[in-house]
């Protein structure tokens, strides 16, 4: 078994646990969408390499074209990405307010708060 | 703060020229982009963010008041829900002709007519949806902490 | 070998977003992290996927990122985080197991792997009778998977009036005095 054409994915894997790292590990709250966002996109990417086809071209019917890359994982992540970026600003919206309710958006020092509540 | 230091930002008159200059291109090219996306990259999608990203070029150049006098909150407010009203109204339609919810088939005498109909249609609610979404959502973030 | 050269260039953003305290350094990277991302998708042939990508993760999300910015704080406090360790430890196990996970896939465009031998045939081969479109990814976003979209966009409006509904009305509670004089310039 050869491990060559499996690299792509494992970088990609590597990209998508540094997303999962900030998420869990940093504690500003920018940063965590930021990881977030960077998990996300990981994500998009590991679907678009598997959808891509050795000598194939983007898949717009032409003539004497025989081979196309797969639509379909182009079809799941474009309406992903417009999702995400959707998510992404409720989750934003949520930071305001929060730093409007608590003065701070790093989450020990809310969380400090709640318990002198 | 405001978004950019809107006020810092109108005195550049460098960036109020060249923005004037571009943006009506940036709207051609998302109109472009919405019909044309039936035969080239393109559709729905990128053209509602294409022409929402003009609109909060706009926005970040001239202001947030000045552009809520060009496009009141009622026009985005109710493009959001006109464009998702489009898309479901097609798969209605579909279903009163005697098809299947969103099987285009039915909307003209030829399939594939029908189809290039119902496609053109349902691209159109999603653009318009997803450009009034981007705008609305990024006045509610700009217009926040200066009224 | 463009694809190996994008990701490591898109590792090294990484880095620099996981190291940087300045918040709009951050916001700046993770922009340059969705382009880089968009020219991957040109390689590998997605460009619908690179167009929107382009346009929705370098333009519009960056550009909220800073209005959030704009309305809470710049900077990250310095304090070291308590679950670096932790966290470190978690994304290892996951990312050890999505590897192991990686070693039955079929490498990277193989023409013969199951994904493009189940439906994508027939899109591809009877889309031009059925549809009429040149664009594959439209004919199927539109037509062969409606429904899916139609939920997409549904979700779209319901996070736009979510974002109404959290910031869209009301005031800060600490007003500015000069807000007026502001407003007039």
């Amino acid at each position: 078994m050869e491990f060559s054409g499996l690299f792509v994915y494992w970088i990609i894997v590597a990209l998508m646990m540094s997303g999962l790292y900030i998420v869990i590990a940093q504690n500003n709250l920018v940063k965590k969408i930021v990881g977030l966002n960077v998990f996300q996109v990981s994500v998009f990417l590991l679907y678009i390499t598997m959808g891509k086809v050795t000598g194939g071209t983007a898949p717009i019917l032409a003539d004497n074209i025989t081979v196309y890359s797969n639509p379909l994982p182009h079809v799941l992540i474009l309406t992903a990405i417009v999702v995400g970026v959707a998510t992404t600003s409720l989750g934003l919206a949520l930071v305001v307010r929060i730093h409007e309710a608590y003065g701070t958006i790093e989450d020990d020092e809310i969380l400090e708060q709640d318990d002198d509540a | 703060m405001n978004l950019g230091e809107l006020r810092f930002m109108r005195r550049k008159v460098i960036l109020r020229v060249v923005s004037k200059f571009i943006i009506p291109f940036i709207l051609l090219f998302g109109l472009y982009v919405q019909w044309h996306g039936d035969f080239g990259p393109g559709g729905g999608f990128q053209a509602g963010v294409i022409f929402a990203s003009a609109i909060i070029l706009y926005a970040l150049i001239f202001g947030v008041e000045q552009t809520r006098k060009a496009i009141p909150a009622w026009v985005t407010r109710s493009g959001l829900s006109v464009g998702v009203l489009l898309y479901a109204g097609v798969g209605v339609a579909t279903l009163l002709l005697g098809e299947n919810f969103l099987n285009y088939n039915a909307l003209a005498n030829d399939p594939v007519n029908g189809q290039h109909l119902g496609i053109l249609l349902v691209e159109l609610g999603v653009g318009i949806t997803v450009c009034c979404a981007m705008v609305t959502i990024f006045i509610a973030f700009a217009g926040r902490g200066h009224r | 070998m463009i694809v190996f050269t994008l990701l490591g260039f898109m590792c090294a953003t990484v880095v620099g977003i996981i190291r940087i305290r300045d918040l709009f350094s951050v916001v700046m990277l993770t922009g340059m992290f969705s382009l880089l991302g968009a020219a991957i998708y040109v390689v590998m042939d997605a460009v619908d996927v690179a167009f929107t990508e382009a346009a929705v993760g370098a333009g519009v999300s960056t550009v909220l990122m800073l209005g959030t910015l704009a309305l809470t704080s710049r900077e990250e406090k310095t304090t070291g985080s308590s679950r670096a360790v932790s966290g470190g430890l978690i994304a290892l196990v996951t990312g050890v197991i999505l590897i192991y996970g990686t070693l039955d896939m079929p490498s990277y465009g193989d023409p013969q792997s199951p994904i493009h031998n189940h439906v994508v045939p027939r899109y591809i081969n009877q889309s031009p009778n059925e549809v009429g479109l040149p664009n594959v990814v439209t004919s199927v976003l539109a037509s062969y998977r409606g429904y899916d979209t139609l939920g997409e966009t549904f979700v779209i409006f319901t996070a736009a009036i979510g974002v109404i509904a959290i910031i869209g009305r009301g005031r800060r509670r600490r007003k500015k005095p000069e807000d007026q004089t502001e407003a007039d310039t």
